[in-house]
């Protein structure tokens, strides 16, 4: 009797933890423990929090409820892959796999299993190419556009002119540090900068060798790409040496408060790549107090909204949202499957309209997805620490990335890829 | 002289210095495994969490706020008042001590006689639940530490040697790390003579000879291990402050214990001296081959050189520098 009445239990526990099956189920690959959980505890409770705005303010999308399937990688590749196996077949519409070395293992896994992935600023920035990469999408930008808008930036503020100059790029030495180092060479031999190269070994708890260095050769610029500790002491050991702040500019994923703050006032300055708003100024915030806030419905403890990388995951779901009701309007059915989210995610279009209609008015930049193009127009920001506010502020608008110079190398190792893998246009 | 020739010497002065930052790290393992023969694989960890809870007994913060508000709906999150740093480093050594109370009693009573593999599991174990614990108490956000420490370039030392040769800057180095050398001095001398010159480091010691012989004399193998655990504990409170400085105060803290195995590889499992000689071999070695050789071979060669540095000692040396020769009867 008592095992009847356990396996009576365990049988409605199983039901009641898997998803109704008209949910639209969004997987997400989090890590809120391990080294970078600073960081990906925000990006989790962005990422939950949005699609809980719109399950109670909007009653779901398309009037099916959204749901968060949270799955713990610990930013562990492994994990990472047990998590997309566990929960691809709880009818996962799109993977967030929040890390560049999963969203590698992921590629040839969710393309086989027709599941799309948007790995938006990070990830294969190649996968731009959807001819290629027919399931993958990283709008709005990637890491070659983020180097390329670095020099953009600095082209701007050097009156067009980077001829003599000596930018230094310190990065993590891991496929994801090495990623702009192609498109910095290519961009040094068209505006005549001398690059320099300062590789930093996992976990990054050790810079001062680089650093005396920079201190030696004492370059005019920094460039960096950067992930958890290492942005941290980079940062505090460029202000001890004194290296001039706005001389230093990191990727977005070098471009938190968590990396800041540690550094106080020191830090004042340092500027930071983006491809989304920063700070709490929108009106979505006020809708998000409402509806998750005060109803305690906060994915987290809710201390983390308005922060750098809990506006990212945020971002990453309104996208989500918008793609679902794109492939909505498009099939003509609410309950979506996988590959119609897919070709929701390649007809996207966020407009300005109707970012200021989400309550994010350029929050991001306006950008349209196609077959050919995954990754979108490659615009970007650059924001920058006001450490006695203690926030960051936007200084540029959303400005072009070297599409000349960025679109070759993506062709070019797409098409290597493509090769390797006998992958046909996805797109005649 | 020429430029490149203080550069070298600016290395190997910042290689001694950050050597003795390894050997913060390096002491709380020897100090363990002398008196127990364990190798504590938590001793990382034991520093990131007493750097969290020093930082949070100065910034006033609420133990496990976040479960007690997720359990009884309740806004918690600061007390409202700061501890003064002397005090709440005094307030984090307690906390370090009742932990060494409930290693001992939950976790090392139950393992005695075990062989040391065990024990060395025992210590992962521990790593893990300290990592969780120290999450679900302080939070795992990055945490500001500031103990009144000074830090960045000494200004005075730059200013007064810069110009000794074309192109030279002035030496630089960092005052932080100038603290934590000279804290590490006092620290391996106060070890030193407690062990040497106090009856409970005598006991200590014996302990570390031969546990059975000091039983039999009386001595508590207990309370030596709760002494051991909480020295182990101090220790790992001034790495925590000393790297957390630097870096904040965040998960990455506990990995620092790998910087240390080449240290005790090199110096000794053993020897308290040989934690800080080579934890300074180890740091200018490795800043001195990435300096010279580094850049005709692309870099980042620090973490993989100490440990080539280690493994050719431990060729030549198997004990370490100063570690005692085990020679076992057959």
């Amino acid at each position: 009797m008592k095992l009847t009445k356990l396996a009576t239990f365990a049988v409605t526990a199983v039901m009641a933890a898997s998803p109704v099956l008209a949910d639209l189920v969004f997987p997400a690959l989090s890590y809120r423990t391990g080294p970078y959980a600073a960081n990906g505890i925000p990006f989790a409770d962005g990422y939950a929090d949005y699609f809980t705005l719109v399950n109670e303010r909007d009653g779901g999308i398309g009037g099916l409820p959204a749901q968060v399937l949270e799955c713990e990688t610990g930013y562990n590749t492994e994990k990472g892959v047990e998590c997309y196996e566990s929960t691809k077949g709880e009818g996962a519409l799109v993977y967030q796999p929040l890390s560049t070395g999963i969203t590698y293992q992921l590629i040839p896994k969710a393309t086989a299993d027709g599941i799309p992935i948007h790995s938006m600023g990070y990830g294969r920035t190649s996968a731009a190419n959807g001819d290629v990469f027919g399931n993958v999408f990283n709008y709005p930008a990637n890491y070659w556009n983020g180097a390329s808008i670095a020099i953009n930036h600095l082209l701007e503020i050097n009156g067009g002119d980077l001829s003599g100059k000596s930018i230094s790029l310190v990065y993590h030495n891991s496929a994801y540090g090495k990623e702009p180092i192609r498109t910095l060479e290519v961009l040094s031999e068209k505006h005549g900068y001398d690059l320099t190269l300062q590789p930093v070994d996992h976990p990054g708890q050790e810079q001062k060798s680089q650093w005396l260095q920079i201190r030696r050769e004492r370059p005019d610029y920094v460039i960096m790409w950067g992930w958890g500790v290492m942005n941290t002491v980079a940062i505090q050991e460029a202000v001890n040496i004194r290296f001039p702040m706005e001389n230093f500019i990191g990727i977005w994923w070098s471009g938190s408060e968590n990396d800041v703050i540690p550094a106080g006032v020191g830090a004042n300055g340092y500027k930071s790549l983006t491809f989304h708003g920063v700070g709490d100024g929108y009106p979505v915030y006020d809708d998000i107090q409402k509806y998750v806030v005060d109803t305690g419905k906060t994915a987290g403890a809710g201390d983390q909204i308005g922060t750098v990388i809990y506006n990212r995951g945020m971002y990453a779901a309104m996208l989500a949202v918008e793609a679902v009701k794109t492939a909505q309007a498009i099939h003509g059915v609410a309950d979506i499957t996988p590959a119609m989210m897919r070709d929701g995610m390649e007809a996207l279009e966020m407009s300005e309209e109707k970012m200021a209609s989400l309550g994010l008015p350029n929050f991001g930049p306006a950008f349209s997805v196609s077959c050919e193009n995954h990754g979108g127009p490659g615009l970007g920001a650059v924001a920058q620490w006001d450490a006695e506010a203690g926030s960051w502020n936007m200084i540029s608008e959303y400005g072009p990335s070297d599409m000349d110079v960025i679109q070759a190398l993506i062709d070019d190792d797409s098409a290597a890829y493509a090769a390797e893998n006998n992958i046909e246009s996805q797109c005649n | 002289m020429s430029a490149n020739f203080f550069y070298t010497i600016e290395v190997i002065a910042n290689g001694l210095m950050t050597g003795v930052m390894y050997s913060l790290v390096a002491l709380g393992f020897v100090l363990i495994f002398k008196a127990s023969g364990v190798f504590n694989y938590a001793q990382g960890v034991m520093a990131l969490f007493a750097a969290m809870t020093l930082v949070g007994i100065q910034s006033g913060q609420v133990p496990f706020a976040h479960l007690i508000n997720v359990i009884f709906g309740t806004h918690l999150d600061k007390f409202g008042w700061e501890v003064p740093t002397f005090i709440a480093i005094i307030l984090a050594l307690l906390v370090m001590i009742g932990f060494a109370f409930i290693v001992e009693r939950y976790i090392l009573k139950h393992l005695v006689n075990q062989d040391p593999i065990i024990l060395f599991m025992a210590t992962i174990g521990l790593a893990y639940f300290m990592e969780g614990f120290g999450d679900l108490m302080w939070g795992s956000e990055i945490k500001k530490l500031d103990v009144g420490l000074p830090q960045g370039g000494n200004v005075w030392l730059e200013s007064a040697t810069a110009g000794w040769a074309d192109g030279f800057y002035g030496f630089y180095l960092d005052n932080l790390d100038m603290w934590a050398t000279a804290i590490a001095i006092v620290l391996v001398a106060s070890l030193i003579a407690f062990s040497n010159y106090t009856k409970t480091g005598r006991a200590l010691r014996a302990v570390a000879d031969d546990n059975q012989a000091a039983l039999s004399v009386g001595i508590s193998l207990r309370t030596i291990w709760v002494i051991v655990w909480s020295l182990a504990g101090f220790v790992a409170l001034v790495a925590g402050i000393m790297w957390g400085a630097k870096s904040g105060v965040q998960f990455s803290l506990s990995l620092i214990a790998l910087k240390a195995l080449p240290v005790l590889m090199l110096g000794g499992f053993t020897s308290i001296p040989g934690a800080i000689v080579g934890g300074m071999i180890i740091g200018v070695g490795e800043k001195l081959f990435e300096f010279a050789i580094g850049p005709y071979i692309g870099g980042a060669t620090e973490n993989w050189f100490a440990y080539v540095l280690a493994l050719l000692f431990l060729v030549f040396r198997p004990q370490g520098l100063f570690g005692e020769k085990i020679i076992e009867r057959v």
